[in-house]
């Protein structure tokens, strides 16, 4: 299953949630303001690298380019990817579950 | 309503301003201006292509109170002062050069 | 025309700034109730708290998202005379965030500055 998260973790728990409640061998992608989440030294840090032990995490690179953001502030391991792979992740995956 | 400039018909609001930023081209302005009765010189374009700089950089028309001064660090004080700048654009050189220029009306322009 | 709005009265104004860039409008909003009143000469300080402190992150850059990039205008302010823009240290930090990362001049105070700053305004405005 691929799970997709667009809210600031700061503003909504719905990251953490999608964290808690997502199972082994599937994939979060955060998207707009969700990318937030993707953040080095911030209180979420730890429940990322957590997660990244069974699940796999990806942020979409227009979304964080639009914030400023790039690979260098991001947790390690979080795969960038653009719309093309976005259609592709959504396609390979049999179920998309979207954390508004 | 649109303005038809050689034979291509570009959107405005309803208060003339170009709908679609991209699409600005020279004769344009020209044409725009016509229709207000000026004939654009030199002085004019380039008070126009300082508004498209000053939009490219910052995103916004400026109002006339920060076009004035703005105009009057890059251009020089003889040009950055209201007299010279209402000369040019009777109606506004905040209001008019905008519009010309293809920007929006201007921000805190009430 | 700006004369006419002249009243002489003038105002401490606060806008405070809570929500990310981007995924809703409230910031860019905020900015053009901002630039509006900047044409009545008040006494204008911004705040940015929560994740308000997103907005002022340098390199943004809207191309691929299609929208405007309206993290320019933060630059402007200062030539609408709109010079005090404060930064709660707390929001900063739990987000992963520096000074040097932001794109203008802040000045960085922490959460009992940002109280007093809110409780000496006459008039605060959220976004």
């Amino acid at each position: 299953m691929l799970h997709t998260v667009n809210k600031s973790p700061f503003e909504k728990n719905s990251l953490e949630t999608c964290l808690r409640l997502a199972e082994d061998n599937s994939s979060i992608l955060l998207i707009e303001d969700g990318v937030y989440g993707a953040l080095q030294n911030t209180s979420f840090e730890s429940s990322i690298i957590n997660a990244q032990k069974t699940i796999k995490l990806y942020v979409l690179g227009p979304d964080l380019k639009a914030r400023g953001l790039d690979k260098s502030s991001l947790i390690s391991n979080i795969d960038i990817i653009d719309y093309k792979e976005f259609v592709k992740l959504t396609v390979e995956n049999d179920k998309v579950q979207n954390w508004l | 309503m649109p303005i038809e400039v050689n034979g291509k018909s570009f959107e405005t609001d309803e208060e003339g301003y170009l709908a679609n930023l991209g699409e600005w081209e020279k004769d344009l302005a020209t044409a725009m201006a016509k229709e207000d009765g000026i004939d654009l010189g030199d002085d004019h374009w380039e008070i126009i292509n300082f508004l498209r700089e000053y939009y490219e950089e910052y995103q916004i028309a400026p109002a006339v109170r920060v076009l004035t001064k703005a105009v009057g660090k890059k251009l020089g004080k003889d040009k950055g002062n209201s007299k010279y700048l209402y000369e040019l654009f009777p109606y506004g050189p905040g209001k008019q050069a905008c519009k010309f220029a293809g920007l929006p009306k201007p921000t805190g322009c009430v | 025309m700006e004369d006419e709005l002249e009243t002489g009265v003038v105002k401490k104004f606060l806008y405070v700034n809570r929500r990310a860039p981007h995924g809703t409008v409230y910031a860019h909003e905020a900015l053009e109730v901002v630039l509006i009143g900047a044409a009545f000469d008040q006494d204008v300080s911004l705040a940015f708290i929560d994740d308000g402190v997103f907005q002022l992150k340098k390199n943004q850059d809207t191309s691929e998202i299609y929208t405007k990039n309206f993290s320019k205008i933060y630059s402007a302010l200062e030539m609408y005379d709109v010079e005090k823009l404060y930064v709660e240290k707390e929001s900063l930090h739990s987000r992963g965030l520096t000074e040097d990362d932001l794109s203008v001049d802040v000045k960085v105070i922490d959460s009992s500055e940002m109280k007093k700053l809110m409780s000496d305004s006459e008039v605060v405005l959220n976004f």
